[in-house]
């Protein structure tokens, strides 16, 4: 077996692939979140549209596509794999638990809020990604975007599914690092404490666009 | 039997261990292999002896009754480990650490065996941490020491308050690794239950799988007994749940003779009795005597809360009685001091058998931070089990049992009466004589598998080079094994009307009211009659459930249990023949006006080898005379 | 609080490793609270021989919190609701009258049941025999002083090495990972000088045995600490990640 795949086959290797493909994907996040906060110029985003110009028309941006797309795709089925795993390491399960008295819920439920952040991508996609990417529109972002907002079905969808991502983020970034091996005791509280701003600046950036168009803070 | 042959080597004292290891006779590497060891037992004994001696390159096999090697019991001795390093530069040396050992032992035990301990102690340290072993250290990097047990100079290494369990983990680990090179083969959850003898000598045991129930049986050219002590026979001790006399006793009915069995320490420092379900009882560090006072109410029936009796009604009967030692004075004394002040009836707590251990003034003079440091964790264990907070009021403690000095008769080599069959560790009657001193009965568990056993067991194994393994199928084997399975059918064909634990508790009771703390020659007689009739009605009406072939738990101790019945007798009628007061043994015929225990050189200068004559006949008394050429004997003296 | 309590238990029977398993519900009145949990469980035991029925069967053996033997799932906690205890060391007085307590076995597949309460831990010995240990034959190693060892890096490694071997930490984990013991074994040794030599070697093949043992991945969800008798911190486990990495990265 080569030394690559060795890494990667364990228990541990594979989840230094979730915590290296997770922080890439934060990595993506907090790149986007530069894009979507143009918006605030107010300037009926002629910031933004510029900003999605260049981010459709570069190279470099269309190979980088391609590695996030992979790492979405490895952070899932990892996921996928580790948990029946993980399933199979308890086959007979408890009559009763109080996992509530050991350990946080999202902690725990990471396959359920990433689960409902896949959902959310698709649909997110479907709306923004594909039609320009795939389908050929050549209309303005910021309008679609516009439009989107103004359905507050779509915003409270939006909403709730950028604070679930923030649940997965708060424990999804500090495992990360534990993952790795980049904590300690000493490091540990104060790797948690930076998951947890990461998770609440991701989270108040995002919900803040569409709760901005609703209010019709931006125009 | 033939006479007891301590086997000492001749020479000069300081010189014999040297001399004997340079002479001895080897094995050579290539008949190692062929030689096949059994070692009954996994802890600091057992695990280092089985570990060293397949490093050797034996053939070993290692029986433990728990679900594995680390459970075993020296995992639980918290204060530390003797050695005669004199790391502190505060005057300590083999012949001091030999000395003290001797004197605290009252005297009783054999000088060659004790020096030499005392000698091998230095290397144990040196191997425990090459080990990885984490010691407490200082912060320049060296080793920490402490003074322990009542003793002046400080030699007693520790990690926290778990030394066993680092040691036992330590050996656990060597033996691991010998396992995982299958050098060892490990039998978890098996109870030895007889000694397979073949021509007069030890050749292997019949072992029960104690998940199946299956008998099974097992060759070995020698067998290494390393089983611990038999403190349960009292029900009520310091001991696991598990720990027992079965392995010793089938010994002792093959012949090997049974070493001064009466003599019991009991520890000073436990948590009382709290009711009749209570299973066990736990020991609270001895280090506590470092800063805690021990004190009763001075008047009888004073039921005031503690905190309010003021300090001219308070009685601290230790620094009263023994003002040099103070707190510190031996186990032995501080425990009898203990149950004499209670007698008076000045215990304390619901049931009146306890005393207090006080740190009101300690934590007025350190502070309470500093308190915490040291015994946080103990006050944590003592607010854990009673409920009480011991920085707002006084402990309350009692003697309990917690370790045997009596066990297998052994010559130098550790060998028993029986050739071939060897025991190591508590399970010997060797190095502490009539009192153990504390951090010692680590040290003489790792000394015994780490740096003697490797050593002496060539000395028989190198006339076994020419035998063959013995084919299991052997008539001895099938006699032994058939000898365990009627036992086990009587056991479970009686039904009858007690539990296991019933029986057990009411032993224990006749024990540690009759040959405890204080023996008397009356109280032993009726004791003996006492534990006769129990044991009678044991095999007319205990009652356990379930079958042989199963994971059956109530039959696991219904067949220790048995054997307590057994040994209890031996011990009353150790501690009536041994009319005087020694260590842990005080005949209350034998004390001075003072109440101190009084020893007779002149008569009992003697360990006590008992010889099994026949199921119901009496045992035969053989007496090793100890003969002490380096150092004379004195009383000891703590006031 | 009064001094007795009658309780309802829930307790889970299995014959054997290969029979299935049910609950059953015992009536237990006037236990102590000053008991032990083992001593109430003797207690019912004692009370379920003299009805001549069946024991229940379950592990113990120090009972005083440091041989790792007792085990149990106590109203879904593992060794039961109070923190950094041991069952043996659990009291009856944190339970009320009334309560209906739920005793199970570890639930792993790496500790199949073997009767009753019972679990076969032997999964954690084949860990340490792959590793679990620093090389050295009994003999005359160095001078104990002469290896020197800071006090911090000493007191962490007892941090690790205090780990009873218990198994609460899978017990506890919702992916059954056995993580924490193992990386309690692996820092100990990480940190003192007498491992470094098969530092690299021996995560790599406790970390195998781990895995062939069928225990689950680690989740970082910090129940295993908060549950552990012994307190060993997930900081351990830290450890563990980055010297099976770095071992990986340095293995030629």
């Amino acid at each position: 077996m080569s030394s690559i795949t060795k890494i990667f086959s364990p228990t541990i290797g594979r989840k230094v692939l979730m915590a290296l493909t997770g922080l890439f994907l934060c990595v993506f996040l907090c790149e986007h979140l530069y894009g979507n906060l143009l918006l605030y110029y107010n300037d009926h985003g002629h910031q933004f549209e510029l900003y999605t110009h260049i981010l459709t028309r570069t190279l470099l941006i269309r190979i980088v596509e391609y590695v996030l797309f992979g790492s979405f795709i490895i952070h899932m089925i990892d996921a996928l794999m580790l948990t029946i795993n993980n399933k199979k390491a308890r086959p007979i399960g408890y009559a009763m638990q109080k996992s509530s008295e050991n350990s946080s819920w999202y902690s725990r439920n990471m396959g359920l809020t990433g689960s409902i952040i896949l959902f959310f991508l698709i649909v997110h996609l479907r709306t923004f990604f594909f039609p320009h990417r795939f389908l050929g529109d050549t209309g303005s972002m910021f309008a679609e975007v516009v439009e989107a907002f103004k359905n507050p079905l779509y915003s409270g969808f939006y909403i709730l599914s950028v604070i679930i991502l923030g649940l997965h983020l708060n424990h999804g970034a500090q495992s990360a690092f534990h993952t790795l091996g980049l904590s300690n005791k000493s490091y540990a509280p104060i790797i948690k404490l930076c998951g947890t701003v990461f998770a609440l600046i991701i989270t108040l950036g995002f919900a803040s666009v569409p709760v901005a168009f609703y209010f019709e803070f931006l125009k | 039997m033939a006479i007891l042959d301590s086997k000492i080597p001749k020479g000069p004292l300081a010189e014999k261990w040297t001399k004997y290891r340079s002479t001895v006779k080897l094995v050579n590497p290539a008949n190692k292999r062929h030689l096949e060891i059994i070692v009954v037992g996994s802890g600091l004994a057992g695990a280092s002896a089985a570990a060293s001696l397949a490093e050797l390159g034996y053939k070993v096999k290692v029986f433990c009754f728990q679900d594995s090697p680390r459970r075993a019991h020296s995992i639980a001795a918290q204060g530390g480990i003797n050695a005669a390093k004199n790391y502190q530069n505060d005057g300590d040396s083999t012949y001091r650490l030999f000395y003290d050992t001797i004197k605290g032992g009252d005297f009783r035990a054999r000088e060659a065996n004790v020096y030499r301990l005392a000698e091998v102690s230095a290397s144990i340290i040196d191997q425990c941490v090459a080990q990885g072993v984490p010691f407490a250290r200082d912060y320049g990097g060296t080793l920490d020491n402490r003074s322990f047990g009542g003793v002046q100079v400080s030699r007693t290494f520790y990690a926290r308050g778990q030394t066993g369990q680092q040691l036992l983990l330590g050996a656990y680990s060597a033996l691991s690794r010998q396992i995982g090179k299958k050098q060892v083969k490990m039998y978890n959850r098996h109870e030895m239950l007889e000694v397979v003898m073949i021509d007069g000598k030890a050749r292997g045991i019949i072992a029960r799988d104690l998940v199946t129930g299956k008998l099974e049986r097992h060759f070995g050219h020698a067998v290494v007994l390393a089983t611990g002590g038999y403190g349960n026979v009292f029900f009520l001790s310091t001991n696991a749940m598990g720990c027992n006399v079965t392995a010793n006793w089938k010994a002792y009915k093959k012949g090997a003779a049974f070493g001064n069995p009466c003599f019991t320490q009991i520890h000073p420092t436990c948590i009382p009795v709290s009711g009749d379900y209570q299973s066990k009882l736990t020991l609270m560090s001895e280090s506590l005597r470092n800063d805690g006072r021990i004190w009763v109410p001075a008047k009888v029936g004073d039921k005031r809360k503690p905190v309010d009796i003021p300090d001219n009604e308070r009685d601290y009967y230790l620094e009263r009685r023994y003002p040099a030692f103070g707190n510190l004075v031996p186990r032995d004394v501080a425990s009898r001091a203990a149950k004499q002040v209670c007698d008076e009836g000045k215990g304390v707590g619901p049931s009146g058998l306890a005393v207090y251990l006080d740190f009101r003034d300690s934590i007025k003079r350190l502070g309470k931070d500093v308190i915490t440091a040291r015994y946080g964790n103990l006050f944590e264990m003592y607010e854990k089990i009673t409920g009480e907070d011991p920085y707002q009021t006084p402990m309350r403690i009692y003697p309990a049992v917690h370790y045997t000095m009596g066990g297998l008769w052994v010559d130098y080599n550790l060998m028993t009466t029986v050739q071939g069959l060897y025991a190591l560790g508590e399970c010997n009657f060797s190095d502490h004589g009539a009192n153990r001193l504390g951090a010692s009965a680590l040290m003489q568990g790792l000394a015994d598998g780490y740096y003697v056993i490797p050593y002496t067991i060539g000395d028989y194994l190198s006339g076994e080079i020419l035998t063959k393994p013995i084919p299991t199928d052997h008539q001895a084997f099938a006699e032994a094994e058939n000898n365990v399975k009627e036992r086990i059918d009587k056991l479970l064909s009686i039904k009858g009307n007690q539990s296991v634990d019933d029986l057990h508790k009411r032993l224990g009771k006749v024990m540690w009211d009759y040959c405890g703390m204080a023996r008397n020659e009356e109280g032993l007689l009726k004791a003996k009659k006492m534990v006769k009739e129990i044991r009678e009605e044991f095999w007319k009406d205990v009652k356990v459930p379930g079958g042989a072939f199963e994971f059956n738990t109530e039959l696991e101790k219904a067949c220790r249990v048995a054997d307590f019945l057994e040994l209890g007798e031996l011990m009353i009628d150790d501690a009536l023949n041994r009319k005087e007061s020694c260590g842990g043994h005080f005949r209350e015929e034998s004390a001075t006006d003072k109440g101190e225990a009084k020893r007779d050189d002149a008569n009992f200068a003697y360990v006590s080898a008992w010889e099994f004559q026949g199921d119901n006949q009496p045992a035969k008394l053989n007496k090793e005379p100890l003969i002490f050429e380096e150092i004379h004997l004195a009383e000891r003296n703590y006031e | 609080m009064s001094d007795t309590i009658n309780l309802t238990l829930k307790i889970w029977r299995q014959k054997d490793a290969s029979s299935p398993g049910k609950f059953e519900t015992f009536k237990l009145d006037g236990v102590s609270t000053h008991m032990s949990f083992l001593e109430m469980m003797d207690v019912l035991n004692e009370k379920l021989i003299k009805e001549n029925k069946e024991p229940i069967a379950f592990d113990h053996d120090c009972r005083e919190g440091i041989c790792g033997m007792c085990s149990m799932y106590i109203n879904g906690r593992a060794h039961g609701p109070l923190k950094g205890t041991t069952t043996c060391q659990l009291h009856m007085r944190h339970f009320h009258d009334g309560q209906t307590i739920t005793i199970e076995p570890w639930r792993a597949k790496g500790f199949p049941v073997i009767k009753d309460l019972v679990v076969d831990r032997n999964a954690f010995e084949i860990i340490m025999q792959a590793g679990g240990f620093v090389s050295v034959n009994t003999g005359s190693p160095a001078d104990a002083n002469a290896i020197l060892i800071p006090n911090p890096i000493a007191e962490e490694a007892m941090d690790g090495a205090a780990c009873i071997g218990c198994g609460a930490c899978v017990a506890t984990c919702k992916n059954a990972s056995a993580m924490l013991f193992v990386s309690a074994k692996v820092s100990q040794l990480a940190l003192l000088p007498q491992g470094q030599v098969e530092r690299a070697e021996r995560v790599m093949n406790m970390v195998k045995a781990m895995d062939e043992a069928g225990f689950g991945n680690c989740t970082n969800t910090g129940a295993c600490e908060a549950e552990c008798p012994k307190e060993v911190s997930v900081s351990h486990i830290a450890r563990l990640n980055r010297e099976y990495l770095m071992a990986n990265l340095k293995n030629r």
